[in-house]
């Protein structure tokens, strides 16, 4: 330890080899949004913010990624407990499964969640003629269509996080007399809450910037269904310069919300983010 | 320190090796019609344009011919920023202005063809639409689309011509996503253009309406300046201007200017 702090002194403590590609990773990432900067029409930003309907779609995004989010912890975490944890056969197929969301077009995503719960849908025709629920085209929709791609991220996260724990800790606590369920509350839980708190970041902000599985099962409606994502992709057909400001402010919210969160939840811990 | 040197020499080859791939690899155009042809057009001549596409290739086989079919907006966008496309097909005057105003066309934009709104329902018509008015019914799942592109605007200019307050349940981005939710049955109807009804085949039916005629969206094409394949360009729009060019969009559902 003692070494490496003074290592460290010397200069960066970064590795030649590494330097290089991770200034270019740098460059690479954080170019296409200083261009943003560069472009956006400060002049008339005023204006562009007030406009109608900016508001309101930055309050319908953020609080559907919110409930997004929260869906995921509910359901993602006790997923990835059995896919880590458990001894059920067909594990490997299960992970394959549950991750097919982060590699199906967001666009194809939606199409699929109509087939299933559109009005047409196995589930939706039926919850349509029982109850008389439509979901699509309304703002619980907008809700699923987010969880639906944001949970995976979640559930790989928490994943990671469990196979990382020590799984001792876990063990003594049974010896001691610890149900499964107290185990995992108690010993389990606070073990790899970094890491949950790391999913649930990336899932808030995959569900945040949710475009194509959102815009296709629930469409498009301000106030309603009219998200960020889609507002900015609307002005663009209309006026890239309102697009750049709406960009902006879906930017700045999220920046200022993932560098609260860091402090309060993750500290100094350094779990990845 | 060698392999430092190599680690960073492999990165900048590796950029530069993507770099050439990206700007080279146009094929050979010195003689007559070869080389590649690139076509931007809007996404609602996909069907036309395709099979107008594979009858040059018959008569010039050496030739080419791409397409990228997007939204006009999209296309517009990228011809500014620099995509090396020979000719724009607009599906309006708005995105065509786009590229002449920045001195990006070779000639003046000729408009070729033309694209009226019908109501596209789902096969059978199960709630049984019969006209514009239904968009003002509130028990109804409407798509129109949104008002930011041209088949929106479209939208708004008929149910003002009409006086019709229409209540729609979902803004659409283009005419094909309203139409896919068509398709799958999850709206009663939707406001599209006849192009695209007649393209979605048995799934989808088509009631037109008088108050059509008061937005007959029209479609500009032109030979972009910096068209690296000139010839096949001229050769291109010729052909959709001509009467066997005319027949093939009358069959794919748009009507003569």
């Amino acid at each position: 330890m003692s070494r490496a702090v003074s290592r460290v002194r010397e200069g960066s403590g970064v590795p030649l080899p590494l330097l290089a590609p991770a200034a270019l990773g740098v460059a690479f990432l954080v170019l296409p949004v200083i261009g943003l900067l560069v472009r956006a029409p400060w002049s008339s930003l005023g204006s562009q913010l007030t406009a109608p309907g900016v508001g309101q779609a930055l309050r319908l995004s953020l609080v559907s990624a919110t409930i997004a989010t929260l869906l995921s912890l509910l359901l993602g975490v006790p997923l990835a407990w059995v896919l880590a944890r458990s001894r059920i056969r067909g594990r490997a197929v299960l992970r394959a499964l549950v991750t097919v969301p982060l590699v199906l077009p967001p666009v194809v995503g939606g199409v699929a969640l109509f087939l299933v719960l559109g009005r047409q849908g196995i589930v939706g025709s039926w919850l349509d003629d029982a109850f008389g629920i439509t979901i699509p085209f309304t703002t619980t929709a907008v809700v699923i269509a987010e969880t639906f791609v944001a949970m995976p991220f979640l559930v790989i996260s928490v994943e990671g996080a469990l196979r990382a724990a020590d799984a001792r800790f876990e063990d003594v606590a049974a010896t001691l007399g610890a149900g499964r369920w107290t185990t995992f509350r108690r010993v389990t839980l606070p073990l790899v809450a970094p890491g949950v708190a790391a999913g649930a970041v990336l899932c808030w902000a995959r569900a945040l910037g949710e475009f194509g599985a959102t815009i296709t099962f629930a469409g498009n409606f301000p106030g309603t269904t009219q998200t960020m994502p889609i507002a900015v992709y609307l002005a663009l057909q209309r006026d890239p310069e309102a697009a750049i400001v709406l960009s902006l402010v879906l930017l700045a919210v999220s920046l200022a919300t993932l560098l609260l969160l860091r402090d309060r939840w993750l500290g100094r811990s350094g779990a990845p983010l | 320190m060698s392999a430092r040197a190599w680690a960073v020499g492999s990165v900048v080859a590796l950029l530069l090796a993507g770099c050439g791939e990206a700007t080279g690899g146009d094929g050979d155009r010195s003689d007559g019609m070869s080389g590649t042809l690139t076509v931007f057009a809007a996404a609602s001549l996909t069907d036309a344009f395709t099979d107008l596409g594979d009858r040059l290739v018959d008569d010039h086989p050496d030739l080419d011919v791409q397409f990228n079919f997007a939204g006009s907006a999209g296309l517009a966008t990228q011809i500014a920023q620099g995509a090396p496309a020979d000719v724009f097909a607009s599906a309006n005057d708005t995105q065509m202005a786009v590229v002449t105003e920045a001195g990006l066309a070779a000639s003046d934009p000729v408009v070729f063809t033309a694209n009226v709104l019908e109501i596209a329902v789902p096969a059978g018509n199960p709630a049984g639409i019969s006209g514009l008015a239904d968009f003002a019914r509130e028990d109804l799942t409407l798509a129109v689309c949104a008002p930011d592109v041209p088949c929106g605007e479209a939208a708004e200019q008929v149910f003002e011509a009409a006086g019709i307050t229409a209540v729609p349940d979902t803004l659409e981005e283009d005419v094909r996503a309203a139409l896919t939710k068509v398709e799958l049955g999850e709206v009663d109807a939707a406001l599209v253009y006849a192009s695209d009804v007649r393209s979605a085949g048995d799934a989808v039916e088509d009631i037109g309406f008088p108050e059509a005629e008061e937005a007959v969206n029209e479609y500009p094409i032109c030979v972009l300046a910096a068209a690296p394949n000139a010839e096949a360009a001229q050769a291109f729009v010729d052909l959709v201007l001509s009467d066997e060019g005319q027949q093939v969009l009358a069959d794919a559902g748009f009507t003569v200017p």
